[in-house]
């Protein structure tokens, strides 16, 4: 079954990678994903009732340590990374009005 | 030592030579530069390269070693970081507008390592952006060339640490692997690339693409120099939650070239359709190199083949786009010049900042992991992995050793594969399930085609069993001379001529 994505849709996963794709970007992008989607349906092939959905091969558990300070005061040096900064803080446009 | 005598030499090769006083590591480096300044505007394997830091480093790591304080194998010898992989105080981008002035403030567990260990890190190597790619062509800061012949990719994503090792603008390099991006470039610059068991290297620093499939992994030479590198990198790291405790952490003492009465199973459904047929020929032959010494080897039906790349692009692409979403241009890399309110900041800076390949990843992985759409692909995928990682575990209840190619063909011409971005996917098919099951992953170069390029034979072997992948792929090593691409052996001996 061959996957038609709508503009709809495509505007629905843009606002979820919080990504802005311009006309040319959008069409590119519905034909790419539906290619990608009908590829894709071979899973369906697949007979996975009762089969357990496996993230990690190996079991994962919560990694605890004590709740004490083992980093520096690097505050200073990580803040040189951000494209803006105040104050000791980054700095985004206003979010509240 | 001249210069080109010591560039031939492997890492562990130049280690023994250094602690035995017959070359110095300043002397090293100093060569190593020289090969990057005569490769460098041909193949580009370099994001940054840290000439002054690398002759501090070896002046110091010198002294240590004459004082006796650094008696490993990797003391003193060169080497290069892929750049998805923090280092402190050094531009670490990812091949990406978005990173392109992201400076670390602390080292990854895999460089931390192999400071430790007295290595000289002299740079930091190209990638296709954020590790999503199979040629290194998606990078933003050009593509690298395959060393064999600038043509064509070095593959990737791994590419740029590949080439400089093959080109010998370097010693050793580190790559990453979440679906072949260590192997598959190996076999196409020739050569060796391994992926170890997942959790056996710390991933604390490497900038995370898909987090449960992302391995850190040597590029090297030989089977050897992989081996002694592996024992320096591998670690439990309390910083990272999936790292697992090995019962063993020593793998050089595998390399003996014994394999008798190893069992090996050449899967049926590697060696059909698609495959070029001088890479099967190579399989074959690496095959019978194993028999003839004492190896059984037989051909089997793996299954399940087909659906790990459907699989793959579905959880990689669901992990890249949760792993992604910390790049929004307020702590750190690009921010939009103009936008409206937050959320425009937002949107602006990751549209202008991201490549063309990681916005396809980012979009198919939030669509799949929408609600409505969650359960028809995430949650199938996560189930097709479980099969995937059940039909290995049936293979190795009979074998030792998974034989097979690396990539279906050699390393393709520039610009080849990025048209049709499915039918570059489909060139992981032999790599890609290796990550799913979690598995180690050792590609070998074993031969050439007829156009000169490369090819590359990979050996699979159960979790926590790297020994027996190193042992045979030590034995089929043996059976083989290593070779140098030809335009690096000329940079060599024109720099001795002048």
């Amino acid at each position: 079954m061959a996957h038609i994505i709508d503009d709809e849709t495509i505007e629905y996963v843009g606002i979820l990678a919080k990504l802005e794709l311009d006309d040319d970007e959008k069409e590119a992008a519905k034909k790419d994903m539906g290619r990608m989607l009908d590829y894709i349906d071979k899973l369906n092939e697949l007979d996975t009732d009762g089969v357990e959905p496996m993230s990690h091969v190996f079991p994962v558990y919560n990694v605890f340590r004590e709740d004490v300070v083992i980093n520096g005061d690097d505050r200073d040096q990580i803040l040189k990374n951000a494209p803006e900064s105040k104050d000791g803080a980054f700095k985004v446009p206003k979010t509240v009005e | 030592m001249t210069a080109s005598e010591i560039l031939s030499l492997t890492a562990v090769q130049l280690g023994k030579k250094i602690k035995e006083g017959e070359v110095t590591s300043p002397e090293a480096v100093k060569a190593v530069l020289g090969q990057i300044k005569a490769m460098e505007p041909e193949l580009n394997s370099y994001v940054t390269i840290d000439e002054e830091g690398a002759l501090k480093q070896a002046e110091e790591i010198q002294k240590r070693i004459e004082s006796g304080e650094l008696t490993g194998p990797l003391a003193g010898v060169p080497a290069a970081v892929k750049d998805n992989i923090c280092m402190e105080g050094l531009k670490t981008t990812c091949s990406s507008k978005i990173l392109s002035d992201f400076v670390p403030t602390y080292n990854a567990k895999a460089v931390e390592n192999l400071k430790q260990a007295g290595a000289v890190i002299i740079g930091k190597t190209n990638m296709d952006e954020f590790a999503m790619g199979s040629t290194t062509e998606t990078s933003a800061f050009g593509v690298t060339r395959n060393p064999w012949n600038p043509e064509h990719v070095p593959g990737g994503s791994s590419g740029g640490s590949c080439a400089a090792v093959a080109a010998a603008e370097c010693f050793f390099a580190l790559g990453s692997d979440t679906g072949g991006s260590i192997r598959q470039p190996a076999s196409f610059c020739g050569v060796t690339g391994l992926k170890p068991t997942y959790g056996t290297i710390s991933r604390y620093g490497l900038i995370a693409y898909g987090s449960s499939l992302d391995q850190i992994g040597p590029v090297a030479k030989d089977v050897t120099d992989c081996a002694a590198i592996l024992e320096v990198l591998a670690s439990h790291d309390g910083m990272d939650s999936t790292s697992v405790q090995r019962e063993d952490y020593e793998f050089t003492r595998y390399l003996t070239g014994e394999v008798k009465g190893l069992k090996v199973g050449i899967p049926a459904d590697y060696m059909g359709e698609g495959l070029e047929p001088e890479v099967k020929e190579a399989v074959l032959k690496a095959a019978k190199v194993l028999e003839e010494k004492g190896a059984v080897v037989e051909t089997f039906d793996l299954g399940m083949v087909e659906y790990a790349i459907p699989a793959y692009y579905v959880i990689a692409s669901a992990e890249a786009s949760s792993n992604l979403s910390r790049f929004d241009g307020v702590k750190y890399g690009y921010r939009a010049k103009e936008y409206t309110g937050l959320h425009g900041m937002y949107k602006k800076s990751r549209s202008e900042g991201f490549g063309p390949e990681v916005k396809r990843r980012i979009m198919l992985g939030s669509f799949v992991l929408s609600s409505g759409y969650y359960d028809a692909y995430y949650l199938k995928a996560l189930k097709t992995k479980a099969l995937i990682k059940k039909a290995f575990d049936e293979a190795f209840s009979k074998y030792d050793v998974i034989l097979g190619p690396a990539a279906p063909t050699t390393a393709p011409r520039l610009g080849e594969s990025l048209s049709d971005p499915l039918k570059m996917y489909l060139g992981d098919i032999y790599t890609i399930s290796v990550n799913l099951a979690g598995l180690p992953g050792l590609s070998v170069p074993f031969g050439t085609d007829e156009k000169g390029l490369p090819i590359g034979v990979q050996l699979i072997a159960d979790c926590f069993q790297e020994k027996n992948i190193l042992r045979a792929g030590f034995a089929v090593e043996q059976s083989r001379t290593y070779k140098m691409p030809s335009l690096a052996a000329k940079a060599m001996r024109e720099k001795e001529e002048k």
